[in-house]
Order: structure tokens, then C-alpha cells, then sequence
């Protein structure tokens, strides 16, 4: 207390403000971080724009839509990298969302005692701690081979069926993207889970007794209560998921084969927007360097788009849980 | 069938009905399917344990990796660069975010200012890591960067290249979001009463952010910071084309630094069985880090 009063500044009578340095300058510091924060976002993607600029003018929208990456011509079309983020990422979350909301629904009901369910939620939690790196090591030790044999069955089974033919097509390789895909789901489930989780337990207790009370199974309630009330959050728990399967880089590059080649077929060696990055800026020069700059841009567009959408569906949630209470 | 009625049995009572059953099954087949994910995840913790055990002693701090082809080596100047740059990005970022936050939560927190950084905070959590590898690229890498040419201006010996700056750089631009917002988080923690009586005393806001504010919340602060660390440690694709990759102990900050991520990037797809050992035990060692950090942020600085 002393030290407070010590501190009071001596406050001349006259004068309209005392002379605070320190706490001013503070102030002013606190204030700099703020504005630096906010200048930081909009430096990063000035900054890729005027990288890119070259590019953009010289190729325009015909970087999007044509499918030739040739840095030695210095032809550059990314649409065989837009096809493999979307397709990777789609079917990541096709394999993750029936695991993830079931792990969420296991997570928030009372099948096993509570201790069991605290060993599933850390071991969830354990998967987002895992280094991407990691997880692309063990896909190449363990999931590599194995899909490589599935892949030369999938082609031979598959011949000539009509849709499957195009989704499994020659040539097989265990780098493919539905290796990269494979692990995806299982780095974007820590995700899935913990936000479907938290808008399952948002549920307030007095439906799931009205729905019992009503003579309601659990599964009843869970498929026509929870559910449908957890609804906006599962979902936003899910666009998320995509923000961050499409962005999701290293395990990827490590995986998919990187061939820019468009291909539809998931047994066979593709690319990402975030894999062509990794794999060629390090030793890119010239007109190359600003058409990774534009696909780093799509990219961040992309991401981004994805992002604020989540996060609006999830802040409707909120709200809306909110409302209910 | 008594345990099973404790775990499965409805409110209802219909234990032989088809509505009973049908309950049952899918509540068997969700426990199936959320045990499921425990196998990956045992299958990644066993195989980084039982492949990267055998090689690590403590030589592998000291001794640098072995060239392709050749036995022995360590992991030395990748540890160094990994605690370098992690320590870069700290210095940067840490003080930029807890000021921000202290900005955002207690000098004005319904300026438009404000909004904007939780805004631009939210934006920058959910844009690609690889992304802050580019802006660096752009800005420290390239000869024509920014930051390159304001070094220039000042009479600063730097002229850009992969170097540890860039790559501590582009770490500090991925964890500033996380810093912001836990630090908020943390201040936002702050008791109200606290603050109350500070101002009740006549204390000043300057006096009550410095004295009893940021007291109360630096623990909550720390496992911030900390569970940036775990974050910055692990990430490899802001360091690849940034930081690149070194064989050798690194001389200087400006030179190409190596990491354990990138070494673990760069050892997979090698065709020699001692590399792809000495990626397994770098991951070891990084998933040991990682966890450390974690759980450090978990527990040491945990508030009571």
C-alpha cells in the first residue's frame, strides 16, 4: 500500500494533467502491439499480392483453370493442385466426420464411467500434439505400403465399373491421394471432435429429460433432440475441419506423391496447393517464385473463405444455445 | 447382461423390443468406432518409442547428422536450431501479443482497434502455416524484401537468404494469434473485484494493469506462451524454404539453420535405413518436446 501511495505522483495543483511518462508510454506501447497486430495481416497479404503481381498479370485467370505446371517453360496452371486440396480434404472429412461425431457423442453420453472417457478425450487431444512431420513419417513407413497394394487391387477390381473406374484408375502408387487423405482424417479429428463435442454438451439438460421423460430410447434422443439442437455446431465443427485439412501441408507433401498431373483417381500420385509450396519454393527462381506467390494466394483465399464461414456458423450457435437456455 | 443394462438400459424399459435392440447396437457400434481412433494413435506412439529408442544417447546432442549414406551422427545442430528459432519467434512475438492483449482487455476494449485485433487474431489462427513460411520468404528471403532492403538502408550486414531469422520469423507470425488470444483469455481471468479495489485505493489504470492485473494473469499468461512453444516446435512448414536445412552447426543467425522437423522431412525420403532410424529418434525427441511444453503449460503454470 505504502508503495502505491509512494507512487502517487506528487500532482501539481496547477496544470491540467500530471506528467506521467511511464504510464504513458505504456500506453502508447500497448497501443503500437495492437495496431502492429492488425498491420500484420494486412502486410502479409500485401506482401504475397505484389509477389505475386507478375503472375497475375501475365497468366490472370487461366492460372486457375488450366492444368499444365511446367516451371522450365514457365507454363503455370494450378487446377491438378486445386482438384487434389479439394478432393484430399473432402473425402479427409468423409472418413472423419462419422468418427469424429461418434467419438464427440461418445464423449458427452454416459456409456462408460467417466474415467474411461477422460483416457478416449486425452488421447484425441494427444492426436492435435503430434507434429505433422511425424504423422507424414508413419504414413510413409506404415500406410505407404499398404495402400500401394490396395491401390493395384482397387485398379484390377474396379475395371470398368463405371464411376469407381475413374476414382480408381492406373496407375496405383502407395504415394496417392488417398494416402494423404487417410491421414488427413485422422489430423482434422481432434478438431472435429472437440468443437461437436462442446456443442453436444451445450445441450441443456432439461431436453434430454424431456425426451426421456416422453418414453424416448437414447439413441432416440440423441438422433431427434441432440442432434438436430447441436446441429450449427457440428457443422461449424466440420467447415472448420476443411479450413484445416486444406491448409494442412507437411504430412501431405510427405504422402500424396506430388505429380502435377490431373488426375481423379485416388490411387494415384497427386498434388495440393499447400504440397507445391512445400516442395518447390526452396529451389524455385524467377517467374516461378511468383506463381507460388498466386497459388499461395488461392491458397490463403481459399483457407480463409473457409474460416470465416465456420466461425460465423459457430458464433450463430452461441447465440443460439444461448436462447434456448 | 446386468453390466450391460447398467451401461446401455434406456429411461424407457422396453429391454426386448426392436427399439431396444436397435438402442443397444448403436450404442456398441459408437463405442466401437470412438475406440477405433485409439489404434493410429497407438500405432504412431509405439513405432516412434520402439524405432527411435535404439539410436538415442546422449551423443546426439553433440555430433551432426550423418550424410546420406553414412552411419553414426547425431542431432546436435538440429536441436539448436529448433531452441534458436522457437526462441526467435518467442522474442518477437510474445511482447507484440501480451501488449496487444493488455490493449485489447484493458485499455479499450470496445474501440474498433480492439475488434480488429480479436478479428485479424481469429483470422490469422486459421490461415495455413505454410503461409507464414511465404510471408517470410517475401519479406527476409528474397533479396528485394522489405526487411532486407530496410537493413540495407540502416547499414545492417544482412542480405536476406535462407537464414534462422526468417525461419524464427515466420514462427513468431504463426503463434502471434495464439499469444493474443490466450493472453486475453487470461486477462479477461482477472477477478473484477480486484480491479474494483485497485481503483477504490486510487490507484491508476497504469498502476492497476502493472500491479495487480498482470500479476494475477501471468500464469494463465504463461501456459500461453507455452503452449505456443509446443505449437512452434513441432511446425516444419514455415521452416522449409525459410530456414532451409544445414549439415553443420550454425556460424550465425544468417545462415541456413537446421531443425528437427526439417531434419525429420528431409531424412524420410532418403533410401538409407540409418537416416530414416535418425528421422524416427528426431521425432522421438520432438514428440518429447512437444510434450514437455504441453504439459508444462497444462500444469506448472496452472492457476490454483
Amino acid at each position: 500500500m505504502t508503495t502505491l501511495q509512494e507512487q502517487r505522483p506528487a500532482v501539481p495543483n496547477s496544470g491540467p494533467r500530471p506528467t506521467r511518462r511511464l504510464p504513458d508510454l505504456f500506453r502508447i506501447l500497448c497501443w503500437v502491439a495492437a495496431i502492429a497486430t492488425v498491420a500484420t495481416l494486412a502486410w502479409l497479404i500485401g506482401e504475397i499480392v505484389r509477389q505475386s503481381w507478375p503472375a497475375i498479370s501475365k497468366f490472370g485467370f487461366s492460372f486457375v483453370s488450366e492444368a499444365k505446371w511446367i516451371p522450365s517453360r514457365d507454363q503455370f496452371g494450378v487446377l491438378p493442385f486445386i482438384v487434389g486440396t479439394a478432393l484430399s480434404s473432402l473425402i479427409a472429412l468423409l472418413l472423419a466426420f462419422p468418427l469424429g461425431l461418434a467419438i464427440a457423442i461418445f464423449l458427452s453420453e454416459d456409456f462408460l464411467p467417466l474415467p474411461v472417457r477422460q483416457v478416449v478425450r486425452f488421447t484425441v487431444e494427444m492426436l492435435a500434439a503430434i507434429p505433422s512431420v511425424v504423422y507424414g513419417l508413419w504414413g510413409i513407413v506404415v500406410l505407404v505400403p499398404m495402400m500401394n497394394e490396395f491401390g493395384r487391387w482397387a485398379v484390377k477390381a474396379f475395371k470398368g465399373v463405371p464411376v469407381l473406374d475413374t476414382l480408381f484408375h492406373a496407375p496405383a502408387y502407395g504415394n496417392s491421394l488417398l494416402t494423404a487423405s487417410l491421414v488427413l482424417a485422422l489430423m482434422i479429428l481432434p478438431t472435429l471432435t472437440a468443437i461437436s463435442r462442446s456443442a453436444l454438451v451445450a445441450v441443456p439438460a432439461t431436453l434430454r429429460e424431456g425426451s426421456y421423460a416422453l418414453g424416448a430410447t437414447r439413441w432416440e434422443t440423441i438422433f431427434r433432440v441432440l442432434l438436430p439442437t447441436a446441429a450449427p455446431g457440428v457443422v461449424a465443427a466440420t467447415i472448420l475441419a476443411l479450413g484445416r485439412a486444406m491448409g494442412e501441408t507437411m504430412a501431405v507433401a510427405m504422402l500424396i506423391g506430388n505429380s502435377p498431373r490431373l488426375t481423379f483417381s485416388l490411387v494415384s500420385p497427386s498434388g495440393t496447393l499447400a504440397s507445391l509450396l512445400a516442395n518447390q519454393f526452396g529451389e524455385a527462381s524467377d517467374l516461378q517464385i511468383n506463381a507460388l506467390m498466386y497459388a499461395a494466394l488461392l491458397l490463403m483465399a481459399l483457407t480463409l473463405f473457409v474460416n470465416i464461414a465456420g466461425e460465423l456458423v459457430l458464433r450463430y450457435t452461441q447465440r443460439r444455445t444461448a436462447g434456448i437456455r | 447382461m446386468a453390466a450391460n443394462d447398467h451401461f446401455f438400459a434406456t429411461a424407457g424399459g422396453h429391454r426386448t423390443s426392436s427399439r431396444a435392440i436397435g438402442n443397444q447396437i448403436l450404442s456398441i457400434l459408437c463405442i466401437g468406432l470412438a475406440g477405433a481412433t485409439l489404434i493410429p494413435l497407438v500405432s504412431i506412439l509405439f513405432l516412434v518409442v520402439k524405432k527411435g529408442l535404439p539410436l538415442l544417447n546422449l551423443d546426439l546432442f553433440r555430433q551432426l547428422p550423418p550424410a546420406a549414406g553414412s552411419l553414426g551422427g547425431g542431432l546436435g545442430n538440429a536441436m539448436l536450431g529448433t531452441l534458436l528459432m522457437v526462441g526467435i519467434a518467442l522474442v518477437i512475438a510474445t511482447p507484440v501479443g501480451v501488449l496487444a492483449a493488455i490493449y485489447v482487455n484493458e485499455y479499450s476494449p470496445t474501440s474498433k482497434l480492439a475488434n480488429a485485433v480479436r478479428f485479424v487474431a481469429k483470422l490469422l489462427t486459421g490461415i495455413p502455416s505454410i503461409i507464414c513460411g511465404v510471408f517470410a520468404y517475401a519479406v527476409i528471403v528474397l533479396p528485394d524484401g522489405p526487411i532486407v532492403q530496410l537493413c540495407k538502408a540502416l547499414g545492417i550486414p544482412f542480405e536476406g537468404g535462407f537464414s534462422a531469422w526468417a525461419g524464427g520469423f515466420a514462427l513468431a507470425i504463426l503463434i502471434l494469434p495464439t499469444i493474443i488470444l490466450t493472453s486475453e483469455q487470461a486477462l479477461i481471468g482477472v477477478s473484477k473485484a480486484y480491479r474494483e479495489a485497485s481503483y477504490g485505493l486510487g490507484a491508476t489504470t497504469f498502476q492497476t494493469i502493472w500491479r495487480i492485473v498482470l500479476p494475477d494473469a501471468l500464469p494463465a499468461i504463461m501456459t500461453g506462451v507455452m503452449l505456443a512453444v509446443a505449437r512452434a516446435a513441432g511446425e516444419t512448414a514455415p521452416l522449409i524454404f525459410t530456414a532451409l536445412f544445414s549439415w553443420f552447426w550454425a556460424q550465425s543467425l544468417t545462415e541456413p539453420t537446421a531443425s528437427l522437423s526439417v531434419l525429420i522431412y528431409n531424412f524420410s525420403t532418403l533410401p538409407y535405413e540409418h537416416q530414416i532410424n535418425m528421422a524416427w529418434t528426431a521425432s522421438l525427441v520432438l514428440v518429447i518436446l512437444v510434450t514437455i511444453a504441453n504439459v508444462t503449460a497444462q500444469l506448472v503454470f496452472r492457476k490454483k
